[in-house]
């Protein structure tokens, strides 16, 4: 274990495929320690799947993923939950448990994994509730929130445990400004805050630019270009210029691989 | 016909390969049992209300009628031999042995085991079961468990309310409406009915719940999570815990005759 080290998970070599088709293959990557990192990529190139290769939902066929020096391929399973007590995750929905109610849901880890007392659990749910300005839903059911308030029930729950590690799945998707503008100053200030380093997938180039410190832009199962999100807008590179401009024509096509539109329309293909 | 040969290689070595999957999964749960049962039985206490307290108005209802087709039948059939008085006994060996645990079981797969294939799919189609391994909480004990014991635990108890309520109506057909005699009608029963008999039926609907529990977690945990992967994990629910229900129901009766 090196927990000193300013590298708090470092991809080398890796590579991912699912059937025939490769996402990820000699990707290196490095993440430090107390930073907002943004992921960023056109839609398809395995950036949701890298977050579930760093949290072991996937196992990659080859390369290594280490976390504080420690190569998490090799966990056994008690230890791999162990692990996972020091993440903290936003999925993209919020994936909150239905059956149970806001105040339920954020106090679920602490429920299954300390024996703290009721009260105190309820002290620890309130405040987290209170940080993502929910403590009046504690009350409600999931199937009764917004969107945006899912999602921040969902924040709190993440970060319940004070977690070293928090990942946001697209957090910005669908949200509304205020609701955008909120999770975005949420994340800073958790991550300042409570001193801990957070990885976050996301396509919105204008949001991320203003919370992440440095930034990897994914494409063709390689990491493209990296740097802080003012590096990357000046940079030269076509892929980075078409991405961070939002630009239609570049190396990124926009037309999936498909036989000439006039050949399709007139059916000569079928002919 | 290499195709057809090919084919049927193919899908023999697949039934193979689920079938040795779902006696793992089988273990999976059984493994997790005692620690369920011992350390968090207030889930289980919950999934027993969720599968067998919210089943009871269509098992009751169910088993009503069943039980005045009972009387019906076997009024018009028993009086061509002036054998009416019998009628208590033809209903309670129907009912305890056969019609209550195997009715209660398709009954259950089409009102809790549609109802726990779609919630573990959901689950799944939404992130919740993800969501539980990332909190480092396994979902197999946490979900899937109670979920299985509470379908278990409730099936016995239904298929013993299903033959009572079915009884219940049987003796409003012959006794009130078609003016059978009360006590031959219990007294018969009472002589005739043995505690094998009753045995018989719950252990079928014993092996029964576990059937229709443990096929309707395994297809909701292992739906493909979408809406029509979730709708085809709830049919296959059904179908699959009709036949099986019907297959084992033929085994058991004939192990004990």
């Amino acid at each position: 274990m090196d927990a000193n080290s300013d590298n708090l998970i470092e991809i080398h070599d890796l590579k991912y495929s699912r059937g025939p088709r490769v996402i990820f293959e000699d990707m290196n990557l490095v993440i430090k320690r107390g930073e907002i990192t943004a992921l960023m990529g056109p839609s398809g190139t395995g950036k949701t799947t890298l977050l579930r290769l760093i949290s072991r939902q996937l196992i990659p066929q080859q390369g290594t993923i280490l976390i504080d020096g420690v190569d998490i391929s090799t966990l056994s399973i008690a230890e791999l939950y162990q692990l996972r007590q020091r993440f903290g995750m936003l999925f993209q929905n919020g994936a909150l448990l239905t059956d149970l109610s806001v105040f339920e849901n954020v106090a679920f880890p602490l429920r299954e994994h300390t024996q703290l007392t009721n009260r105190l659990i309820r002290h620890v749910v309130l405040t987290k509730l209170h940080a993502v300005g929910l403590r009046g839903a504690a009350d409600m059911m999931p199937s009764e929130l917004s969107g945006g308030m899912a999602r921040r029930v969902a924040l709190a729950r993440a970060m319940v445990m004070d977690p070293d590690i928090l990942i946001y799945d697209e957090p910005f998707v669908g949200l509304d400004p205020i609701s955008m503008g909120v999770i975005v100053r949420l994340v800073r200030r958790m991550n300042d805050a409570l001193g801990i380093t957070s990885i976050i997938v996301s396509h919105d180039v204008e949001e991320i630019s203003t919370v992440a410190d440095r930034s990897f832009l994914i494409s063709d199962g390689k990491v493209a270009a990296s740097g802080s999100p003012d590096e990357l807008r000046v940079a030269q590179s076509d892929l980075v210029r078409q991405f961070m401009h939002g630009m239609a024509d570049g190396p990124v096509a926009f037309h999936f691989d498909a036989p000439g539109y006039e050949e399709q329309l007139l059916g000569r293909d079928t002919e | 016909m290499r195709q057809l040969i090919r084919d049927i290689y193919d899908n023999s070595v697949e039934f193979v390969r689920t079938f040795g999957a779902f006696q793992l999964f089988f273990l999976r749960l059984l493994r997790h049992t005692p620690g369920i049962l011992i350390g968090r039985f207030g889930l289980v206490v919950k999934q027993v209300f969720n599968s067998g307290a919210l089943s009871l108005v269509i098992i009751m209802i169910s088993g009503l009628f069943v039980g005045g087709v009972l009387g019906l039948q076997g009024y018009a059939n028993l009086a061509r031999f002036n054998a009416e008085d019998a009628i208590g006994v033809f209903a309670a060996f129907g009912l305890v042995k056969e019609l209550g645990p195997v009715i209660t079981a398709l009954l259950f797969a089409g009102r809790a085991g549609t109802s726990l294939a779609s919630e573990i799919g959901l689950m799944k189609a939404t992130d919740q079961l993800s969501a539980m391994e990332m909190m480092a909480v396994n979902p197999v004990p946490r979900v899937l468990v109670p979920r299985f014991l509470g379908g278990v635990i409730a099936m016995p108890f239904l298929a013993a309310i299903f033959s009572l309520v079915g009884l219940f109506g049987t003796h409003l057909v012959a006794v009130e409406l078609l003016s059978v005699d009360a006590g031959a009608f219990w007294q018969q029963m009472q002589l005739t009915v043995d505690l094998e008999d009753i045995n018989e039926g719950i252990l079928k609907s014993f092996v029964f719940g576990v059937a229709a529990s443990l096929i309707a977690v395994w297809e909701g945990y292992n739906a493909i999570p979408t809406a029509e992967g979730v709708g085809r994990a709830t049919t296959r629910t059904v179908v699959i815990t009709a036949i099986a229900v019907l297959v084992f129901d033929f085994m058991i009766t004939a192990l004990m005759l």
